[in-house]
């Protein structure tokens, strides 16, 4: 155990995003797995908004990261290619899905909730999946054309426009999420998390609270979804699937959730091992799967995040 | 019109046997289990082998499965699930989707990722007539078995001194610990007996849901819509749904195939809406 100060802290937070994008300059071959591990990340911070923050059961968030998708690549297809927009217009119809969704969401007790996710995701996924013609069903959806970044800066094949774009949406994501997370907006949801019934004594609205929370995880979720169809130009029908909402949670989960690094910290880890263990068989990878995670519930350590956090106390020299 | 309905009933039996365990753990124990449809798997693979290597006859390889569910389910909760009752929802959620993907994986590895190969024993092929209505005989002799199981379990659970003891535990599990009964062995007996029906409705399936690896995600839905809807810790709600499910899903695979699955999402969604604790909800809750 070392003890820190928060200096040292804001310094080590410095380092991470600087590392980042030295990233580009350091690692100029893989900047493609570069791009989707921040893509990864940014998805599984908008499920700990959801889950570790507000504390919304759900295994559906694939819903709003394969719609927001869907959205960027059909827009781009239909012959609107210009990136930003198209990820403002996916972030909009994210937001929209989820605010729909959090009215079902705030109802129902932990099982509706996780009911109604699942059951939304799979909606969603057959709904892809019939409208073969406009969405490519299971083929998934082809022919998407990125325009060059404010019209010059065109997206190559080695990634490296795809990075920076990735790594500045996300960098500005994050610090909105990080500001609006220490409010007293942001704390009132952690309140709401820990104890609904006292929230709801002193007089906070509870619900509301829960709505804004999910809708504003959809959203994130959403320009994740839309920043991997733009990046990759392709947007498959497993973006929508219950396998991708049970991998975003194994990564968050290892990441640690109600942290905010947890998700881009598991999702480097994550990443990091199924790349260097794509040689494996499938089924060996899934048994590894459901192995950790039985492991990690049985021990119950609290991912990377809460490792770190035991291991370095902060503490002021005063 | 008529068929479909049947044949609905029929579905809905089946998935009320196999889904009326997870309403135990769900409901009454309050246990967020997602791996239920790994048992209902275990007794599907069991009865497919005995039948297949041993050669034992089908209304045997029901039997067989229930003992293979049943035994998977005990040994498990003693290793696994009873160290999580208290646990939160997600911690609950997340050994459950592992265990889920262990299994996968290793029915995956076993087996081999195709379709597991069965055939109805002949007396169960064909049609029967009944009722100025011709319908299949292994269907019939699902809601037969359905039917029989239902009336045993309701037997089972409002007349015996068992189903005393299993309401009493999970109704206040402390008050009942305190009058000395044996709460643990209690939920032992009850989760084991979910997981055994639950083995039993897999290979009683064999013969409609298709048994390959992935069973128990392709299903889980439907198991879950059916305690859900139903009403979770309760015996008839989710009776009623399931009979529901299975009309509604075999109805609209029938007259709106272009649609599939999205009926039946739909369906659930609305009714979760409209009654977000069940069609008949547990007494106690809302």
């Amino acid at each position: 155990m070392f003890n820190i100060s928060p200096r040292i802290l804001g310094v080590a937070e410095g380092a991470f995003w600087a590392g980042l994008l030295a990233c580009y300059f350091l690692l100029p071959n893989s900047l493609p797995l570069l791009t989707q591990i921040l893509i990864v990340g940014l998805f599984a911070v908008s499920l700990d908004i959801a889950l570790g923050y507000a504390g919304i059961l759900t295994v559906g968030h694939a819903a709003f990261f394969g719609a927001g998708a869907y959205v960027a690549g059909l827009l781009s297809k239909s012959g609107w290619g210009e990136p930003v927009s198209g990820l403002l217009v996916a972030a909009v119809a994210g937001g929209v899905l989820g605010y729909l969704c959090s009215w079902l969401i705030v109802r129902g007790a932990d099982l509706t909730r996780l009911m109604i996710t699942i059951g939304i995701c799979l909606l969603l996924y057959e709904l892809a999946n019939r409208f073969g013609g406009l969405t490519g069903g299971a083929d998934g959806l082809q022919g998407i054309e990125t325009w060059p970044l404010l019209g010059v800066l065109k997206f190559d094949l080695y990634g490296r426009t795809a990075y920076v774009y990735t790594l500045v949406v996300v960098a500005m994501l994050f610090a909105g999420l990080r500001v609006f997370l220490r409010s007293p907006l942001g704390l009132a949801l952690k309140g709401v998390h820990e104890n609904t019934r006292r929230m709801q004594a002193l007089g906070s609205p509870v619900g509301a609270r829960l709505r804004l929370a999910y809708t504003a995880s959809a959203l994130v979720a959403a320009v994740a979804g839309a920043l991997m169809a733009q990046t990759t130009q392709f947007v498959g029908l497993d973006s929508l699937s219950f396998d991708k909402s049970a991998e975003v949670l194994i990564i968050l989960i290892l990441g640690g959730t109600g942290r905010l690094y947890g998700g881009l910290l598991g999702a480097i880890a994550y990443t990091l091992i199924h790349d260097s263990f794509s040689q494996l068989d499938a089924r060996y990878w899934m048994l590894g799967l459901g192995l950790f995670l039985v492991a990690f519930v049985l021990l119950g350590r609290g991912g990377l995040t809460a490792w770190l956090s035991r291991a370095f106390v902060v503490r002021s020299r005063s | 019109m008529a068929i479909v309905i049947f044949d609905g009933i029929a579905y809905g039996m089946l998935l009320y046997l196999i889904s009326v365990g997870l309403s135990i753990t769900l409901g009454l124990m309050n246990f967020v289990n997602l791996a239920h449809g790994a048992f209902a798997m275990i007794g599907g693979y069991a009865a497919s082998l005995a039948m297949s290597r041993l050669g034992v006859p089908f209304p045997v390889a029901l039997l067989v499965a229930f003992a293979a569910g049943g035994v998977a389910g005990a040994v498990l909760e003693r290793v696994l699930f009873a160290r999580l009752y208290s646990s939160t929802h997600l911690d609950q959620l997340l050994l459950t989707i592992g265990l889920v993907f262990v299994c996968v994986a290793t029915a995956t590895y076993l087996f081999g990722p195709t379709m597991q190969a069965f055939s109805l024993p002949s007396y169960l092929d064909g049609q029967v007539r009944v009722l100025d209505l011709d319908v299949g005989r292994y269907r019939l002799f699902l809601v037969l078995i359905g039917g029989i199981v239902v009336l045993s379990l309701a037997a089972l659970m409002t007349q015996t001194k068992f189903g005393a003891m299993v309401r009493a535990c999970v109704d206040n599990r402390r008050v009942s610990a305190g009058l000395g009964l044996p709460v643990g062995r209690v939920y032992l007996l009850a989760f084991a007996l979910g997981c055994g029906l639950a083995g039993f409705g897999g290979a009683l399936g064999l013969g409609m849901l298709s048994l390959d690896p992935t069973f128990p995600l392709k299903y889980l839905i439907y198991f879950l819509i059916v305690v859900c809807v139903g009403g979770a810790g309760t015996l008839s709600g989710p009776f009623l749904a399931a009979l529901l499910v299975g009309v509604v899903d075999v109805a609209s695979k029938y007259y709106l195939p272009q649609l599939g699955a999205f009926v039946i999402y739909v369906f659930m969604v609305v009714l979760l809406l409209f009654r977000p604790h069940g069609l008949i909800p547990r007494r106690g809750v809302r």
